[in-house]
């Protein structure tokens, strides 16, 4: 469907499920990918599955001399880096009334925090090139919010703004900001919810169903595609009608 | 003409496009060469290029007018 063959892509979190859907579905589309997460083992076997054109690169984004070292090992990895998917993000839910600075803090740390880094580290080299793709996922909590989820709704949102802001700041050189707003996903995650939670969730979505990973992936697949060079600060709902915005 | 006032002078030129004749030391980069503030960034970071040196952004900042680049850099050499 698209064509990135000769591009180079950045995946954090690719450990987990979205994050290995993305990944797949960029390489699969052709670029080189470099895979990011915490967990080194299943970032090999997502290398492996995969073949050519695939780098590990081990991460702890609460590190922010790790994160800034990130950018320059996905560079000499791969050469460049002409696509940033910032997919890498941690809950520590509690009610607001309950929750810790820490608890705040550590999830503004990864999902916001370390975002903005590498968004700052990649722009860097997508500049000189003239030519480069952002996706930051978000999340449907960011404009909907959600209880128990205060930290984590204000680092989606966060990052929403943040996005919008970056992309008026380069759209002249010919990169894209944008994001990619999950609803619910069948993950490993939504896997341990209990059949009454999973459909209490699916009477508040319209598609009667939790979405795929790869449909995610799809919608990170057209934002770093050469023909969506027209769409920067945007966010895109991929959530089966839960929320229409 | 010094051999870093030449190189900083072409890369200026080469990068916003101006003749080179306005690039005079007094010249600054955004009220009289016509930069913006991301084309301040990417003059820095060709400046980083070509000389092998780290300008912090404090520094950058600094950095208002082709003279002030030359001597940043003469000093930073």
């Amino acid at each position: 469907m698209f064509d990135l063959t000769g591009k180079t892509a950045l995946i954090t979190g690719a450990s987990g499920g979205i994050g290995g859907a993305i990944a797949t579905a960029l390489h699969g589309a052709g670029a080189t990918v470099a895979l990011s997460g915490t967990r080194v083992e299943p970032l090999q076997a997502l290398a492996a599955s995969l073949g050519d054109r695939t780098h590990v690169l081990p991460c702890n984004l609460s590190d922010a001399e790790a994160v800034a070292a990130l950018n320059k090992q996905a560079v000499e990895a791969m050469g460049s880096v002409d696509i940033l998917v910032n997919n890498a993000g941690i809950t520590r839910d509690n009610i607001f009334m309950r929750m810790s600075d820490d608890e705040w803090a550590s999830v503004l740390e990864v999902n916001l925090t370390s975002t903005m880094r590498l968004c700052k580290g990649a722009i860097r080299g997508m500049m000189k090139a003239r030519w480069g793709r952002i996706v930051n996922i978000t999340s449907v909590v960011g404009t909907t919010g959600n209880p128990g989820q205060a930290n984590y709704a204000a680092s989606k949102a966060g990052v929403v703004g943040m996005s919008k802001s970056i992309a008026y700041e380069v759209a002249s050189r010919g990169i894209t900001v944008n994001c990619v707003a999950p609803g619910f996903i069948a993950t490993a995650m939504t896997d341990k919810l209990s059949d009454d939670q999973k459909g209490a969730i699916l009477t508040q979505i319209p598609a009667g169903r939790m979405g795929d990973a790869q449909e995610i992936a799809a919608a990170v697949l057209y934002l770093s595609s050469v023909e969506a060079a027209y769409v920067t600060g945007a966010t895109l709902h991929v959530n089966g009608g839960m929320a229409m915005v | 003409m010094s051999d870093v006032e030449s190189r900083v002078r072409k890369i200026v030129v080469e990068h916003l496009g101006v003749e080179e004749d306005k690039v005079v030391e007094s010249a600054s980069f955004i009220d009289d060469l016509g930069a913006d503030s991301l084309d301040t960034v990417e003059l820095v970071m060709a400046f980083e290029e070509e000389f092998g040196i780290e300008i912090p952004d404090d520094a950058a900042e600094t950095i208002q007018t082709f003279g002030d680049a030359v001597k940043f850099i003469n000093g930073a050499l």
